[in-house]
Parts: structure tokens; sequence; C-alpha cells
């Protein structure tokens, strides 16, 4: 009970309608950032295994459609052996960009009510999440180099970015961590209202794989897949940034690329903003 | 805990034949736990579906671009997929629940429990934890493997199905004893989660036959994940390309690795000091 004194107490002390203001959300995501880097270094080993094991998946795509291509005489649908090494390496660092909080977390979260306690806190629970995971992404970043530079040695890739299409990579890859944050907090929801969630995760996951460039480029899929791509979020997060470096893409192509993003990122967070105000709604507290 | 309590058996003398009652024992014991979550079995079999779909899709993106992957048509990559999830269910059946049970025994000492009993520690440790449900994996992988055999254009024979047999089981026992020595390294490095998730990302590459990959991630795929040995020589026996070379390998290996795999045991659990107890 004396917990639930304190909270009150500090409640109390603040006025009813506290605002943070632009300079506490900064800090705030400086801090959660800085403690999630340090604390993501002190493990290096384990995230580097995990990052390796991660390698297989794109490597195997790779090899598959090197294969392909070296058989059909150098060249398919516009993507050489060069070209699909410089894809599926770029695919890992954008693959590790787009782990952001599991739905299936959220299950935990609710049965242990570790909510309960986020729910008291003045700020919106979604920036914990967006400030500890953006702390990893940039220990990521600096693992990766290494495992894209033996990559490189291995499957010689052929890129030649222009420095317009370097900068808008680098925008790209967080714009994608944004929106794969912001939808999956939103499917991560639904664990409010059923606890039958893991079938609805499973096939959003397996159309995620299939419709965002996970498996292939989107330009070797069929016609009508490509048009259906285009309606979902799913291309933003992974096939554009990867293109916006790798290409062939142009100019206007990039520019379209990334209002595509800050539309999604837009419907996203709209989306979140509603569906919290349901979801909490509908909770109730385990524990505290 | 269920009626039929595990330790009860092994209260006694050990009599002799008792080494396999055990492990029936726990299956049982497995098998009446899972049962209870029915609805668990929805979704496995949701999530099986989900992954077989996925990997004829990709199959058939493979195969609007090209007649044959690396010499291996269709219908025959259709077998290594089948056998993929056929030995993928296995895994995930009998032998990831037991090394993860392992894993977190040593951490947190309980691993006394299983040095105390009067049975083979290494029997214990390997055939404890049973989850029922993926073998719905298994279920659907034979499936699809027969699908894939019956298009394929020069039938099946006798000999290649008992050659099927033989090199599925070989697989699956290689695919324990490696995974059994990397778990072991949690006698030394308590902290050995990662590798677990190292094997399984690297167990993706099975998908397709190791002969389609370089050299370097062949062997890898060969000897340190051997899923070439589980699914790829499965499936060339299959397909009627299993060479008399490729089955005395794989038996010298199966040797060698039960033998390799009890040496490091033993080294292992004399490193193990009991944490609490």
């Amino acid at each position: 009970m004396t917990a639930t004194d304190t909270v009150a107490t500090t409640l109390a002390d603040r006025p009813i309608d506290y605002e943070p203001t632009w300079r506490a959300y900064i800090r705030l995501y400086g801090t959660l950032m800085r403690t999630s880097i340090a604390q993501q270094f002190q493990y290096r080993t384990a995230n580097y295994l995990y990052m390796i094991g991660m390698i297989a998946e794109p490597v195997v795509y790779l090899v598959v459609w090197q294969t392909i291509a070296e058989a059909q005489g150098g060249e398919v649908g516009g993507y050489t052996a060069g070209t699909f090494a410089a894809y599926y390496i770029v695919w890992t660092l954008v693959r590790n960009m787009n782990i952001v909080f599991t739905p299936f977390g959220w299950e935990e979260r609710i049965r242990e009510g570790q909510l309960s306690a986020q729910l008291v806190l003045p700020v919106h629970p979604i920036h914990y999440d967006l400030g500890s995971f953006a702390g990893w992404k940039v220990v990521v970043i600096a693992l990766w180099l290494p495992i894209a530079g033996v990559l490189a040695l291995v499957f010689r890739p052929t890129l030649d970015p222009t420095a317009g299409q370097i900068v808008a990579f680098a925008v790209a890859i967080w714009g994608a961590y944004l929106i794969r944050s912001l939808f999956l907090w939103l499917l991560g929801m639904l664990t409010f209202f059923t606890t039958r969630v893991t079938a609805i995760f499973e096939a959003y996951f397996a159309a995620e794989l299939l419709l965002s460039g996970r498996l292939i480029p989107m330009a070797l899929m069929p016609e009508w897949v490509q048009t259906l791509a285009m309606f979902l979020p799913f291309e933003s997060t992974f096939g554009f940034p990867i293109t916006a470096l790798v290409g062939p893409i142009t100019q206007e192509e990039l520019v379209v690329g990334l209002l595509l993003q800050l539309f999604w990122i837009v419907v996203g967070a709209v989306a979140v903003r509603f569906a919290w105000r349901g979801a909490v709604k509908h909770y109730t507290a385990v524990s505290g | 805990m269920s009626p039929v309590d595990p330790a009860s058996a092994s209260a006694s003398e050990p009599r002799r034949g008792s080494s396999l009652r055990i492990p029936l024992l726990h299956l049982r014991v497995g098998v009446m736990n899972e049962l209870q979550y029915r609805a668990n079995f929805a979704v496995q079999l949701l999530q099986t579906f989900v992954q077989v779909a996925t990997g004829l899709i990709a199959l058939a993106l493979i195969f609007d671009h090209t007649t044959d992957l690396n010499g291996w048509t269709r219908p025959q990559l259709i077998v290594v997929l089948g056998m993929y999830n056929v030995v993928g269910g296995m895994i995930g059946f009998a032998i990831e629940p037991n090394m993860g049970r392992l894993m977190a025994d040593v951490r947190l000492g309980t691993f006394d429990y299983v040095l105390t009993k009067p049975v083979d520690a290494q029997l214990l440790a390997s055939a404890r934890e049973f989850r029922l449900w993926r073998l719905t994996d298994v279920a659907v992988g034979i499936g699809v493997t027969i699908w894939g055999v019956v298009q394929l254009d020069d039938g099946l024979s006798l000999g290649r199905l008992v050659g099927f047999v033989a090199a599925t089981t070989v697989g699956i026992v290689l695919v324990y004893c490696i995974w059994l020595v990397v778990t072991t390294g949690a006698f030394w490095i308590v902290r050995m989660d990662m590798v677990q998730d190292l094997f399984t990302g690297m167990y993706r590459a099975g998908q397709y036959p190791v002969t389609v990959y370089p050299a370097w991630l062949r062997l890898t795929m060969t000897y340190l994940v051997p899923v070439g040995f589980a699914v790829t020589v499965p499936a060339e026996s299959l397909t009627g390309r299993l060479t008399w070379e490729r089955v005395v390998l794989t038996v010298v290996f199966l040797v060698v690795a039960l033998g390799v795999t009890r040496l490091v045991w033993r080294l292992g659990t004399k490193h193990y000091a009991g944490a609490s107890a």
C-alpha cells in the first residue's frame, strides 16, 4: 500500500494538467538512449552472436538468387549477382533497424502488471520503447559495420550510391524504425482485447515477409503483388530503405519514398493514439 | 504434479532395461501435460501452415525465373522443403526443449537433481521435456515430402525409401549430438542462450539443399549445424542422388559425433559446480 501512497503523493505534487515540454522529451530520449547504449554494449557478445545468427536468412536468399542470376546469363529482373549481394548485405542492417518491441511482449507486460507502473507516468509509454530501442540501434549499427565488411569481401557487392542516395538512406532507416515501431505497437495492443493473438501476429509477419521486400526485392514480384504492396506500410520499412541505397532509383522516387514514409508515420501515430485510448479503457491491472 | 511422478521410477535400484522406460515415462507425462492445452494445437497448426506456405511461395518465385536451382528441380526442392519441416519439427519436439531445460538447470543449479538420480545423466537430461504440438510440423512436413515425391519423374524404389528412413534417423541423431555439445558449453560459460539463437538462425539455411551453397557455407551447414546431414542427405536419398561415399561418410561422422558428444558431456559434468542445493 505504501507504494500506491508514494505514487499518489508524487502525482498530487504535480498540477493535474501536467504536460511535458519539448525539452523534457529531448532529455527523456537522451537518457533512455544513453542507458540502453551502455546496457547493450555490456552484452556485445550476445548481441554479436544474435546478429550472426540472423545473417543466415539473407545469405540463403542471396546465394539462391545469385545462383539463379548466373544460370540466367548474369541477370534476373535487372539484378546481377553484384546487386543482389548489395541488396542482401544492406538488408542485414535494415532488418536490424526493424527490430522493435515485439507484439508478443504485450502479454507479459499486461500479465505481470508492468503496464500499471507506466500508466501513472506523465509521458505516453510508447516513448520509453522508442527511446530505448533507438539507443540499441546505435549499438547495432556499430556492431554491423565489421559484419558488412566480411560479407562484402565474400559476396562482392556492386554498390555505387550518389550522395543523395546515402543521405536518403540514412534518413530512411530511421523512418523504417519508426513505422515498424508504431505498427507493431498497434498490433500488440490487440492483446488488450483478446488472448488469442498469436495467430493474428503470425499472419501479419507472413504478409510482411512477402510484401516488404524481405524475401526478395519487390521488383522480382509479380505485378499484382507490387501493386498490392503500394497500399501497405511494409515496403516503406524494408524494401524502400534498401533500394534507396542500392538502387536502381531516381531522384523523384527517393523523394516520393521518403514522403510515403512520413505518411505512414503519421497514420501509425494517429492510429496508436486512438487505439491506445480504447485499449487503456479495457485494461484491468493485475498487480502493481 | 501429474499422477506419474518421474522421480518415483528411479527411487528404487535401477533395473536392467530401465534406460528406455524413463524417457518413455517422461514422454507420457509431457504428452499428458500438452493435452491440457489443446488450443495451442490450433495455433501451432496455423504457424506450421504459414511456414510451409511461405516456403512454397518462395519456391514458386524461384521457378518463375528459372527452371532449376543448381541441378535441383521443383519437385526435388519440394521434397527438401518437406524434410526441412520434418526435421525442424523433431528438433522442436524433442531436442530444443531438453537443451533449453538443461541450460536453465545449469544456470540455476538445479542440475544437481539430474546428477543425483541413479540413471545415466546424459539420457535423463536429453529426454525430459517434449512439446507434443511441434509434431504438427512433422506431420505436415511428411505430407509436403510425399507431395514432392509424387511429382518426381522417376518414382520411388524400396531401396531409396530404406535409405531415406535411415538417413533421416541418422541426421536427427547428429543434430542432437551437436546441439548437446554446444549446450554443454553452458557448464563453462553459463550464458549460452544466444548460441541457441545462432543455431536456430543457421538452421534456416536447410530450406535449400546444401549443395546450392558455396563451399565454406556448405561445410558449415554439413558439419557444424548438420542440416546437410539431416535434411539434404535424406532428400538426396529420396530423389535418387545418394552415393555410396556419402553413406559411408555419414556413418563415420555419426560414430565420431556420438563418441565426441559423450566425451564432452563427461568433461562438462565434471566441471559443473552446483550453484545452490
